[in-house]
This record gives structure tokens, sequence and C-alpha cells, in this order.
């Protein structure tokens, strides 16, 4: 039956009742004009509705008892009994109409003309004449026919029962219309045996009981129950699952107990019950698909397309409040899908498809998840005009692109403002939608996928927990405490092992596991939670582990001293990582232990803890014991051991495309000291070398080489490298405007061309960072560590006047000058740093233009201001508009530094306020740059507050 | 009998009297849930030291909060502490207290303003002093004390 018939019944049927109650009060208090009014507006809902629905009969009724009712309330007709009979006896009539709809989803064969007019008649002002002929008929079903059908039916061979309704059918076209009637007072007895008797004909079910019981029937098959005593019920039942769980805890202790037998009776009808109460809550999804042919009908007229919905697993019950959620992005992406997706005939014939289009929408349970498919043929996902869109919309440079591959360029439709859609047709096409469908999703702790070939389709993937009341969840422990993490996120469990493939990794201080050659960056939970091992793990007696940790630490795999080890960290060889994922991000959390998974009821923290962004709620365990639930999101985000690169992505976009951590950056890799590759950006190595040993000499502490006719000091990677004296060995030649470093190293591996995200920052001297390069971690080295070990000394007494004019001048100033570096490529801002800090700045870095103008806001201070151009949410030209206008940043020097110096960038940038233009990879030109400015600026100072005094 | 109290005393009202650190508070009666003994308290990592942790109160979820913390005090050793369940804004707080007296009736003009010299600690969170036969109380100001905290965790 028609879903909006069913609705209809649901409310016609209490509308009804209460008509009853009013009308018969009516007849007590006849002047009552509010109730006469409320009579009016229910009577006139049925008929509005009825008409609506194209339920002839019914509007009919209604319409004339509304007359007669519009009479009683304009006053033109005084409410008599016998008109009040009239009115009930017609609400009699709708009710069986209604009756019989609710059973066979249609309106009864019959005919009210008699009914109809006595209602006019007493319209008019009549009497009715039949006052109690009414009466009495209006218990009764109503069955009024001609006669002459009436005769038909009784000619036909059958007995009188078994009267078809397509003979009925026929019967009544044959007749005339009610309007050739004159009025029939009484009912028709024959017809009336015709119904009796085919209510015995099981093929003509559309007549077969009365109408009373119909509406019985239906009062039982639907209750209306407000929300919020479904809500409470759901909540107490919660309760009680959770008083059962304790229950049983305590009953797994005690086995022989005479409470056994009956909390597991409990134990079985809690179940149920808790079933049947989620049950209130479910809803079938087709709910939520019931708008959807007709907006795809729409959709096809106005577009001139053929289109086919197929809805498949409408019954799929999944909770109300999940339905509520994702109904309107539901609607969005059919809507989407039929708009973009589908192509238009012609084009679709050309293109050797059927000339109707398809979408299917799938509803299907997998476990504890509901996945909902969207799929279409039409002519999936355009990937040039995505790729032209991102160019135009600066969500990616065209090199970027390049590097992506299909799918991740068709991520970027979840993106805000993103929609290929040459033009907004009135149903899609204005870019705020597949965000926000991502967005709700999300927000039910869903996820959506997408997969799209062009020419042949696109499929949608949705997958969303089955309610939000209980959730599944892990239970661990960390440093003596117990927390849950929802199970939705965990990915897999990995136990850890002191030795083999299980092993935990350190680069430097970064944990990091092999996980099916990924390395994954770890987070132990006992350090970003602050529950400080000594605290708490010594009540445990774990404290052991840690010990044996630092003690027997295997060193030939750690590429560290033992005394690093021993300083700083404790190696973790025992516990769990859990594998969690975050939008497109990956990392283990390590935990002491691991217990069961447990259903959970997800309560809100308390208002005083709301500002604990780790922890999404509480919630009380089966043992009785209050319990945190971590919420990985918040631990993604608060944890700082996540790479710059990766938190980056996951800020910029959670499918990991961002901008800055596609740029190509050549990277010269070499071994030294241990057998792990480094790496070192090739932009920063002047000449490769092979020096001989013999031609090292030692001067003050400092090896040495004759190179290219002055002296050039050797730095070796390791301090403990073993330097011979015979043969020869590589060294890459660092040079810095006229002077030159040599960094000898074991062997050169290769020069290759990569992105490079530094996914493990490490505080180790000498080294950035680690990135996986070539599949290999690999420690990305920082230059600055080694220009550093050189004494500055030795550059005085070789005179380089540019150096010590730099360095010197500041220290003895004893204040560095302080440079702020914006660049929103962590790639960048780790390879100057490095460079500016060597030049004798003091390095300030920031990944976008807004936090530094937050910086500015906060009185911070600068000598100079090195800003990308390309960077996303505010560019370069618009933070120097910004600075330049009103900030006290106003007369700090601006540098822009950007990949493309085209002369019109140029003018550009010096219009918008920035003192010089350097191309990002020349460091020469940035470094005079910046003495240049710095100075100019400083002058310009002295001669502004020379000038007035 | 609460009802009776509060339609009979207007100006009277009851309090229950509980000691910290040997002085006597006083915590209108009316604002008093529960009184507990010491109950397993689950800790909630990063919270503001004040927070004691969480606890399961017949299947509520009640946030303990170290009143001597609160007040600056030394924590205690080895005795046992007791608690009161207060409600605010619909949440329910467990105050952890060293022990719990009896029940006072005080009129209001009995109660008389802080101290001037009373340290901001305390200030805080007192709605005023009031003179006892042979000692003072601390009129406990529970919503404010609870407020401090919240602040203070953002």
């Amino acid at each position: 039956m028609d879903d909006l018939i069913v609705e209809f019944l649901t409310e016609t049927n209490e509308s009804l009742d209460e008509l009853d109650l009013d009308i018969v009060n009516l007849e007590q208090n006849p002047n009552d004009k509010a109730l006469l009014g409320k009579i009016f507006r229910l009577m006139h809902t049925i008929k509005g509705t009825c008409g609506f629905l194209g339920l002839p009969r019914l509007e009919k009724t209604a319409h004339h008892a509304e007359n007669v009712l519009g009479r009683f309330r304009d006053g033109d007709l005084d409410v008599t009994p016998e008109y009040v009979t009239l009115i009930l006896e017609s609400i009699d009539r709708i009710k069986y109409i209604v009756g019989q709809l609710g059973e066979t989803g249609s309106e009864p064969e019959g005919d009210d003309a008699d009914l109809i007019a006595r209602l006019d008649a007493a319209y008019e002002g009549k009497s009715t004449g039949n006052a109690v002929d009414s009466s009495r008929e209006s218990s009764a079903p109503p069955a009024q026919a001609e006669p002459k059908k009436a005769q038909e039916t009784e000619k036909s061979d059958r007995p009188p029962g078994e009267v078809s309704l397509e003979e009925l059918e026929a019967a009544f076209m044959a007749a005339p219309g009610p309007e050739g009637f004159a009025p029939a007072p009484a009912p028709a007895p024959v017809k009336a045996a015709a119904q009796k008797g085919n209510g015995k004909a099981p093929d003509s079910p559309s007549e077969d009981s009365p109408a009373p019981e119909q509406d019985g029937k239906l009062a039982t098959q639907t209750l209306r129950v407000n929300v919020d005593v479904l809500e409470n019920l759901m909540t107490m039942v919660s309760e009680l699952v959770l008083t059962r769980n304790q229950l049983l805890q305590i009953l797994r202790t005690n086995a022989e107990s005479e409470f056994t037998t009956p909390l597991q009776r409990l134990n079985h009808v809690v179940s149920d019950l808790q079933e049947g109460v989620m049950k209130t809550r479910m809803q079938p999804i087709g709910n939520a698909w019931q708008k959807l042919p007709r907006i795809i009908r729409d959709l096809s007229m106005e577009l001139g397309k053929k289109i086919n919905l197929e809805m498949r697993g409408k019954d799929t019950e999944l909770d109300r409040q999940v339905l509520e959620m994702i109904k309107d992005p539901l609607t969005h992406m059919v809507r989407n899908s039929g708009d973009h997706g589908i192509e238009k005939p012609a084009d679709r014939v050309a293109a050797g498809k059927p000339e109707t289009g398809r979408i299917l929408l799938e509803a299907f349970h997998e476990g504890g998840h509901i996945i909902i498919k969207i799929s279409d043929d039409g002519k999936g996902l355009p990937l040039d005009k995505i790729k032209t869109k991102i160019l135009s919309n600066k969500l990616a440079t065209a090199e970027e692109l390049e590097s992506m591959t299909a799918q991740q360029i068709q991520q970027f439709i979840f993106k805000a403002g993103f929609s290929t859609a040459e033009k907004v047709t009135s149903v899609s096409g204005r870019g705020v939608g597949m965000d926000v469908v991502r967005t709700n999703i999300e927000k039910i702790g869903g996820s959506v996928e997408l997969n799209s070939i062009e020419g042949k389709g696109s499929t949608f993937t949705i997958k969303i927990p089955l309610t939000l009341a209980i959730v599944s969840a892990l239970i661990v422990e960390s440093g003596g405490e117990r927390f849950a993490i929802p199970q939705l996120s965990v990915r897999e469990l990995v136990m850890i092992s002191s030795q083999g493939d299980n092993r935990i990794e350190y680069v430097h201080n970064a944990p990091v596991f092999r996980l099916r050659e990924r390395l994954l960056p770890l987070i132990s939970l006992s350090d970003i939670l602050g529950l400080s091992k000594n605290e708490f793990t010594l009540k445990d007696g774990q404290e052991t582990s840690r010990l044996e940790g630092v003690e027997d630490g295997d060193q030939a795999d750690q590429p560290f001293t033992s005394d690093e080890k021993k300083g700083q960290k404790s190696l973790i060889r025992r516990g769990y990582i859990v594998v969690t994922q975050v939008g497109s991000l990956e990392f283990g959390i390590i935990v002491d232990k691991v217990f069961d998974t447990e259903e959970i009821v997800v309560k809100p923290v308390s208002k005083m803890l709301q500002g604990l962004s780790l922890f999404s709620g509480n919630t009380i365990l089966g043992d009785g014991s209050v319990i945190m639930i971590l919420d990985p999101n918040g631990i993604a985000e608060t944890t700082g051991s996540l790479s710059a690169a990766e938190g980056e992505q996951q800020a910029g976009s959670e499918h990991g495309i961002m901008a800055d951590s596609n740029k190509k950056t050549s990277l010269l890799l070499f071994r030294a000291a241990d057998r792990s590759p480094k790496a070192v950006p090739l932009a920063l190595v002047a000449r490769l070398e092979n020096v001989q040993l013999n031609r090292i000499e030692h001067s003050s502490g400092q090896m040495m080489v004759q190179y290219r006719n002055t002296l050039m000091p050797l730095v070796p990677y390791d301090s403990s490298m073993e330097i011979g004296s015979e043969g020869e060995k590589p060294v890459l030649v660092f040079a810095e405007k006229n002077r030159s470093l040599g960094l000898v190293v074991d062997e050169i591996v290769d020069i290759t061309e990569q992105h490079i995200d530094i996914q493990i920052s490490a505080s180790k001297p000498g080294v950035l960072g680690s990135a996986i390069i070539n599949g290999k971690a690999t420690d990305v080295i920082d230059l600055a560590h080694f220009l550093g070990k050189i004494d500055k000394n030795w550059f005085k007494d070789h005179g380089d006047e540019d150096f010590i004019s730099t360095v010197d001048a500041e220290t003895s100033k004893s204040r560095k000058r302080s440079v702020l570096l914006v660049d929103d490529s962590p790639f960048f801002r780790n390879m100057l740093t490095p460079l500016l800090s060597v030049a004798g700045y003091d390095v300030t870095t920031l990944d976008s233009p807004i936090q530094a103008l937050k910086l500015c806001e906060d009185g911070v201070h600068f000598d100079v201001i090195i800003s990308d151009i390309e960077m996303p949410e505010m560019d370069g030209f618009e933070f120097a508009k910004r600075v330049r206008e009103d900030s006290h940043w106003q007369n700090i020097p601006m540098v822009a530094l950007s990949s493309h110096a085209t002369p019109q960038d140029v003018d550009r940038g010096r219009k918008v306020g920035f003192n010089d233009y350097v191309a990002k990879f020349d460091k020469d030109m940035l470094l005079n740059s910046l003495s240049e400015t710095v100075a100019n600026a400083r002058l310009e100072q002295k001669a502004s507050k020379a000038g007035p005094s | 009998m609460k009802a009776d109290t509060t339609l009979n005393a207007s100006a009277a009202r009851e309090y229950l009297t509980i000691v910290v650190d040997d002085q006597k508070f006083g915590i209108p009666v009316l604002q008093i849930q529960d009184v507990l003994r010491e109950q397993k308290v689950t800790r909630i990592p990063l919270a503001s030291p004040e927070v004691a942790g969480s606890l399961n109160l017949r299947g509520r979820i009640v946030t303990a909060i170290d009143v001597r913390r609160r007040l600056g005090v030394q924590p205690r050793k080895g005795a046992r502490n007791m608690s009161v369940v207060v409600e605010y804004n619909q949440e329910l707080y467990s105050l952890i207290i060293d022990r719990v007296g009896d029940v006072l009736k005080l009129d209001e003009g009995q109660v008389e303003k802080n101290p001037g010299t009373l340290e901001a600690k305390w200030r805080d969170i007192s709605n005023g002093v009031c003179q006892l036969e042979d000692e003072l109380l601390v009129i406990m100001d529970v919503p404010r004390l609870l407020d401090s905290i919240v602040a203070h965790s953002k």
C-alpha cells in the first residue's frame, strides 16, 4: 500500500474519533462557535487530503458534509439533532470507506448519492426526512447502489457470494453517475445482500468485513507514540542492559550460585527487551527513499533524460536518528546521479548505452553496519573537468595533479565549493553538496567512498552504524587505567613483541611500526594522556618491562647510541598496537592491555570535562566502573607526534591529497655510519666529490682538504665514523656563498625525485625527520647541524667578510635578527629553517598567514617576514596586504618567496607591499635579499627617527 | 521532612556540616543529594587537578571533586574520605571531603561577611562565615566552587 495512504489513514482515524466526540458535544452546545470551527476544519482537512490522494468517494462525502457544517458555522442553520445525526452518518460513511481503504488500499465500490442528497437537502435547510432511518443506517455498513446494478449481480449464474470484482466494476462503469439519481433514502437491500455474499468470496477481499472491525485492525497495527517516550524507554533499557552486564560479571566470579538460573533467564529477557526496544526505533530505510522516485521523475522531465530508479533493500531497517541524518545526503546524492551522472538519451545512444539511464539504490546490512550504495551507469566523474576545477580553485597545482591517481582526484568533489556541472540547474550544481554530504555522514560515525570510471558510471558507498545509542567499543588499558575505543575506528590489533617482525622500531624517539610495508606512526596512550609510567605502572608491577627495555635493548637494531636511549625514553617491548583510522590518517595507539569489546552506551561527559578533546564521552562498564571513551579524532588532532606533514594533510583534506605533500623534491640518498639510508635535498648540495683520504689534512682539530685552491673543512656524518687514510670517500659539498663544507659519507646511493613527506620529526641532532623514500624509512638530514659543527673562527680566519658581517654583527648585539617564515609546505619550512638559522637568524615558522596574523595581534615582533605566495586559505599577496593595511607589522620588511617568480608576480608582490620577491630555490638570493631588506629597513627607520627631531 | 523546612523556615535554612582540613563548612541541605563513603573513582587524565575522577552512583556518572585540592590544602594520608553528592546544572558532582557532621539550622542573620583577610581560594567559594559556639562555620557556595573548576579546565 502506498505509504502516503497509510499515513493518511492513521491521521484520519484519529481525526474521525475526535469528530465523533465533538459532534456529540455540539449537539449539546449548539452555539459553541469554537467547537463548530474545529469540526469544520477537521472535515475540511479530510476532504482536502482525499482530493489530493485521489479518493473521490471520500472527497465527495466529506465535501457535502463540510457544506452543511459551513452553514452551521455561519449561523445559517440551527444545529438540530436531525442534522447532527446526518453529520454523524456522514462520519460513519467516511469511517467505513476509510476502513475499506485500510484493508484493500482502495476505496470500496459503492455510491453515496442518497447521503449526499440528504446532506444537500440539509444544506438548503430542508428536513432530511429520514432521521430515524439514517441513524439505523449509520450502524450498518452503508452499501447503496442502484437497483439495476444489484439486479445484474443477481442475474449472474453464480450464487450471490461469487460475484467477481470485475463484474462489479463493470456494472458500476455501466451505471450512470450518482447525480443522475433521485435521492434514494433507504439502502438497497439487494446490494447489502450482495455485499454480504461478497464477504465470503475469497477473490474479492475488498468488502470482506464490516467497517468497525477495519478501524479496530488499523488501530492495532500502528500506534503513534511520542518520540520522547521511545527515547526514554531506550535510555531505561540501556541502563537495564548495563545492570544486567554487572550481574553477569558478578556471576562469572561465583560460578556455583543459586542465582545462575534466574540470572540467565534475566539475561535472555533483557536481550529480547533490548532488541524489542531497538526495533521501536528502527524504521525501514524506504522511508528515507519515499520522495526519490518523484525527484527523479521531475528531474528527468526537466532535463529531458530518461532515468530508471531502482531501489533495493527498502526494508532494511535502521535507527530513526540515523535515518533522519542520512535522509538529506541520500536525496542529494541521488539527485546528483540523475543530474550529473546520467547523460541525455542521445548521448547515451552515442556512447553505446541503452537510452534509459539507471540509478540503483541499494541498502543492506553488513557486520553491524548498514551499507547504502548509490550507483549509476552514467558518464562517471569527468576527470578533466575536475582537474580544471581544481586548478581554477587553486586546490592543487598542475604538477601535484599529475602525480595523483584518478581516485585521489575524484575525492576532490567532497571539498567545499566544488561542482563540475557546467550549468547550475535548479537541482544541483551549486557546489555546496558533496562536502555537506560527507560532513553529515561522518557526523554519525559513517564514511562515504566514491568509485567512478569515466564513461561507465559512479558508485557511492555509504557505511553507517546501525544505531547511535549503543556502540561497540574495545576496552584497553594504559597506565593502569582502562579506556574504551569505539570499534568503528579500530582497524586491527597487533601484539608487540620484543623481537622479530612485531617489534616497535624507533626513528630517534619516535616509535614506528612496519605494518605490511608501510610505516605506521605510533602514539603511546599513556604519554598523550599524561599517565606517566612511574606513577602508574609501579602499582601494577609493570615497571619491570620498562627496566628490561632499558637494560637489554638490542643496540644492533638501533642506529643510535645507548646513551641516547637510556637518557630519553624507555623502549616499548610489550603491549598492543591498536591500529586506528581517522579519515585517511592511520596511526597506531600503543596500549598495555587489550580486553574485550563491550557494547556501551555513550553518555556525554560532565560539562566540567568538555574541554578535553581526547574523550568523546564516558560510560559504565559491566563491572560497574566508569570508563572514559577515547575519541580517535581528538587523539589525531591533539598529538604533535603525528608528523607535521601528515597533520596538515589531515587538516586540509581528509583524503590525504593536500597540495604541499605532493611537491616533488630532488633528493640525494646516501649512506653513512649505519645501513639506513639518509637523504638531503639536492638543491642544497653543490657538488659530489670523491676525496682521497691521504690528502686530508688536520688543522686545529678540524679535518680539511685542499679544494679548488681553498681549504674546505670536512665533517664526518657521524663522529664515530672510521675514516682511514687509504682509498677515497664520497663527500657531499655544500656551498654557502664562496665558502664550502664537505660532509663525509660512506656511499652515495641515488638521486631521486620524490614527494617527501616527513612523517616523524626527530629531535636527534642532524636529522630533520624520517620519510618513506623509495619504500624505505629514510632520515632526512639537517644541514644546519653540520654547518654548525664548523668552528666559526675558521671562517673568520679565512676571511669571509660576508659571513662575519651577518653572524658577528648579530652576536655582538646579543640578539639575532628574528625572521618569521610563513609557508604552507613543511618541507620548505624544514629546508629554509636551517639555512636561515645558519645565516644567523632566529627563525619562527608558521604554516599559514592566518596564524601569522594572529601572532601579529598578539603583539609579537619580527625583524623580517618571509612569506610563500601560493598557500591555501590566504595567499601571500593577501597576507601582505593585510599586514600593510593596518597592523603593528606594517613597517616590517617582507620578502615574498615563490616557485614562480615571473615579472608580473614580482610586480604584483611589490604593489601589495613586499619589499622583495625571491624564487624559492635561490638561497643566495634569499639571504642577500634578507640582509638587504633588513638593512634598508633599519636605515629607513633611523632616517624617520632622525627626521622629525 | 525537607519540604517542611523549606515551607516553614523562610529565614532559617538547614545546613549539613562537613569538615575539610579541620575546618567546618556548611552546605544547604537542599542542595545535597547523597552522602557517600569512599568510592572507587576512575581517574580522568588531563582533567583539572581538582577533578578526582568519575564514579558510578546507581547508574549515573558523577564527577568527583577533590575539595582539599580546590582549597589548596595538603592531601590527607591513610584516612578514609567521605563525599557529598550535589546536583548542579542537571549534573551530579561528588565533593570529596574528610567527614560529614550534623545538620544545623541557621538564620540568615547569623551569617556574616567573609573576613577580608581570607585567602582568595577560600573567599571564592565562601558565602560568609557563621559563629558557632566553639568554632566557625564557613558557608560553602557549591555552584561557585564547581564553576571555578569548569573555568579552570578550559
